[in-house]
C-alpha cells in the first residue's frame, strides 16, 4: 500500500506492531492473574509521570517509566505491609498520581497540546526517538517474559504451590508488575493513558475465549493484538479518526466476536 | 526411625486468631498418617507450618531434620494443596500442570529437558491418568483433577507426599479409589500425610491418625484413636459415634461450610 510510503506512516506501523505484541503478551498474565485493575491504576498513574516530564523539561515517556515503576512497586509494597488489600492500595495510588499530574500541569506556563497526545494517543506523531525507546522497552518486556516463561505460568496458575516448591514468588510478582508498567508506558504515546488498559485486556481476553491451552492463548493474543493495532491504524487513517480510540474499538470488536464464537463459553453452558 | 516431619510446641497466630496452639507431632519415615479434625481446626495451617509457609509464633518445625526453608528441603516434598483454590477455567493442558512439579529441579531461567517431560509422563502413569495427558485441566472431573495434582507432586520424585483435603468434591466411589492409589504409593516406599475430614475412609487405609482441634488431641493407631470419647471431644456435640465393627463411624450433624475460607 502506498500510504506506507510516508515515513510517519512507516513509524506508525512499526509502533503498532510493537505495541500490539507487547500489550497482548503482558495481557495474558493480566487476564489470568486478575491484574486488570492494577493495569488501569498504573496507566492512570503514568499521567503524573508525563506531567512531571513536561515540568522538568525531560522526555515525558522516560519520566513515565520511572513514575510507573515506582507506582507499581508502591502498590505491591503498600499491600504487603499495611492491612489493606491490593485493590484498595491501587485505588489510592491511582487517584493520588492523577492528582499529582494535574497539580504539576498547573506549573507549565503554556498549555501543551502534546499533553492531549498522551491522554488520548496519537500514533501518527510518533518520532524516530519515540520509536527507538518503544523498541527498547518492548525488548525488555518480551525478553523478561521469555526468560521467566515457566515461572510466570506457575505463578499465574497456582501461586501457593509455586511458593511451596521454592520459587521466589514475591520477587516474581514484583517483576511481573514491573514489566506490566513498562508495557503500559510503551503504549501511552500511541493508545493514550486513558485507553491503554483496554489494549492490554481485550486481545488476551479474546484469546482466552478461543483455547484451552496456555501457549495457544498467548499466540492468539499476539495475533489478535496485532490485528487490532494494525487494523485500528489503517481504519483511523482511512476514516480520519483518533488512532488510539480506533485501535481500542477494533480490539473490543475482536473480543465480542471471539466471545460469540467461543467453544469454551458453549462448553461451560452445556455443563 | 528418623522423623520426616517434626513439629515441637508449634503455635501459629493470624493476627488475633490463634490457629494452632502448642502442637507437637512426629511423622516417621514410611508412615501413612492422616490428619483429621473439624473445619477450622488448623489442619491446613499445620501443613503450612511443617512446610515453612507460615511464620511460627512459638516452637520449631523440621523436615528431614532440617529447616523447611533451607535450600533443597522443600524439593524433597510433594505437596498437593486444596484444589478448590485453583481456577478451573485456566487454559492449560494436563501434562503442563504435571510438569510444574519439575520446576524446582529445572531451576530458574532454564527450559524443561527431555527427562523432565519423561518424569512428568511417568508420574501421570503412576496415578493411572496417562490417557489424560493432552486434555484441558479445566475439563476434568474432581477425581481426575486430584490424580493429576498428585502426579504433579510425584513428578518431583519426592520422599514425602502431603495432601490437603484431596477428596473434597470427589464422589464416594472415586474417594475409595483415590485412597487405594495413596495405599499403593505408600507401599512403594513413600511417606504420606493426608489431611481429611472423612474419618471413615481414612480409618481403613492409614497407619496412624492425628486428631487436631487447634491443638493436638491425640495421635496413634486408628483403632486406638478413633474412640467415641476422643471424637466427641473433637467434634463436641456435633457428632455421634456409631459402632461399626472394630472401627467407629461418626456422623457429624451440623457441618459448617466454612472450610478453606481461612
Amino acid at each position: 500500500m502506498d500510504i506506507f510510503g510516508y515515513a510517519f506512516m512507516q513509524r506508525a506501523l512499526i509502533a503498532s506492531v510493537l505495541i500490539g505484541t507487547v500489550t497482548a503478551v503482558i495481557g495474558v498474565y493480566v487476564v489470568l492473574r486478575g491484574l486488570a485493575f492494577i493495569g488501569a491504576g498504573i496507566a492512570h498513574a503514568s499521567f503524573g509521570g508525563v506531567a512531571l516530564g513536561f515540568v522538568l523539561g525531560i522526555d515525558p515517556v522516560f519520566a513515565a517509566v520511572v513514575f510507573c515503576l515506582a507506582t507499581a512497586w508502591g502498590i505491591a509494597w503498600t499491600a504487603s505491609w499495611s492491612a489493606v488489600r491490593e485493590d484498595t492500595a491501587i485505588g489510592i495510588f491511582f487517584a493520588a498520581s492523577m492528582a499529582l499530574g494535574i497539580l504539576l500541569i498547573g506549573f507549565v506556563r503554556e498549555y501543551h497540546v502534546d499533553l492531549f497526545a498522551y491522554l488520548f494517543g496519537s500514533v501518527l506523531s510518533v518520532t524516530p526517538g519515540d520509536l527507538l525507546l518503544t523498541a527498547l522497552l518492548a525488548v525488555v518486556v518480551l525478553g523478561t517474559v521469555a526468560l521467566f516463561f515457566k515461572e510466570f505460568l506457575f505463578l499465574a496458575f497456582d501461586a501457593e504451590m509455586a511458593e511451596a516448591s521454592g520459587l521466589p514468588v514475591s520477587a516474581l510478582h514484583f517483576l511481573l508488575l514491573s514489566i506490566l508498567a513498562l508495557a503500559i508506558v510503551v503504549s501511552i504515546k500511541v493508545v493514550g493513558i486513558i485507553l491503554v488498559s483496554a489494549m492490554i485486556i481485550a486481545p488476551a481476553a479474546a484469546a482466552y475465549q478461543l483455547t484451552d491451552d496456555f501457549r495457544t492463548m498467548m499466540l492468539l493474543a499476539v495475533l489478535l493484538g496485532n490485528a487490532a493495532a494494525i487494523g485500528g491504524l489503517l481504519l483511523s487513517y482511512a476514516l480520519d479518526t483518533a488512532s488510539g480510540a480506533t485501535m481500542v474499538l477494533a480490539a473490543t470488536a475482536i473480543f465480542f466476536a471471539s466471545a460469540a464464537l467461543s467453544p469454551r463459553r458453549r462448553a461451560a453452558k452445556r455443563s | 526411625m528418623q522423623p520426616v516431619i517434626e513439629l515441637e510446641g508449634v503455635t501459629v497466630r493470624y493476627g488475633e486468631l490463634t490457629a494452632l496452639e502448642d502442637v507437637t507431632l512426629r511423622v516417621l519415615r514410611g508412615e501413612f498418617t492422616a490428619l483429621i479434625g473439624p473445619n477450622g481446626s488448623g489442619k491446613t495451617t499445620l501443613v503450612k507450618a511443617a512446610l515453612g509457609l507460615v511464620p511460627l509464633a512459638r516452637g520449631s518445625a523440621h523436615l528431614f531434620g532440617r529447616n523447611p526453608r533451607a535450600p533443597g528441603v522443600r524439593a524433597r516434598v510433594g505437596y498437593v494443596p486444596q484444589a478448590t483454590q485453583l481456577d478451573p477455567r485456566f487454559p492449560i493442558r494436563v501434562l503442563d500442570v504435571v510438569l510444574m512439579g519439575r520446576y524446582g529441579q529445572i531451576g530458574l531461567l532454564r527450559r524443561p529437558r527431555a527427562r523432565d517431560w519423561e518424569a512428568a509422563r511417568l508420574a501421570l502413569e503412576r496415578v493411572g491418568a496417562a490417557a489424560l495427558a493432552e486434555r484441558p485441566f479445566g475439563r476434568l472431573s474432581g477425581g481426575q483433577r486430584q490424580r493429576v495434582l498428585v502426579a504433579r507432586a510425584l513428578a518431583a520424585e519426592p520422599e514425602l507426599l502431603i495432601l490437603d483435603e484431596p477428596t473434597t468434591g470427589v464422589d464416594v466411589g472415586a474417594t475409595e479409589g483415590f485412597f487405594d492409589l495413596l495405599d499403593s504409593l505408600h507401599r512403594g516406599g513413600l511417606t504420606v500425610l493426608v489431611v481429611s475430614h472423612d474419618v471413615g475412609v481414612v480409618a481403613r487405609h492409614v497407619d496412624t491418625v492425628a486428631c487436631l482441634n487447634r491443638t493436638l488431641v491425640v495421635h496413634g493407631r486408628p483403632a486406638e484413636v478413633l474412640r467415641p470419647d476422643v471424637l466427641e471431644c473433637m467434634y463436641g456435640g456435633q457428632a455421634t459415634v456409631v459402632g461399626h465393627g472394630d472401627l467407629p463411624h461418626i456422623v457429624v450433624h451440623r457441618h459448617p461450610r466454612t472450610e478453606g475460607a481461612a
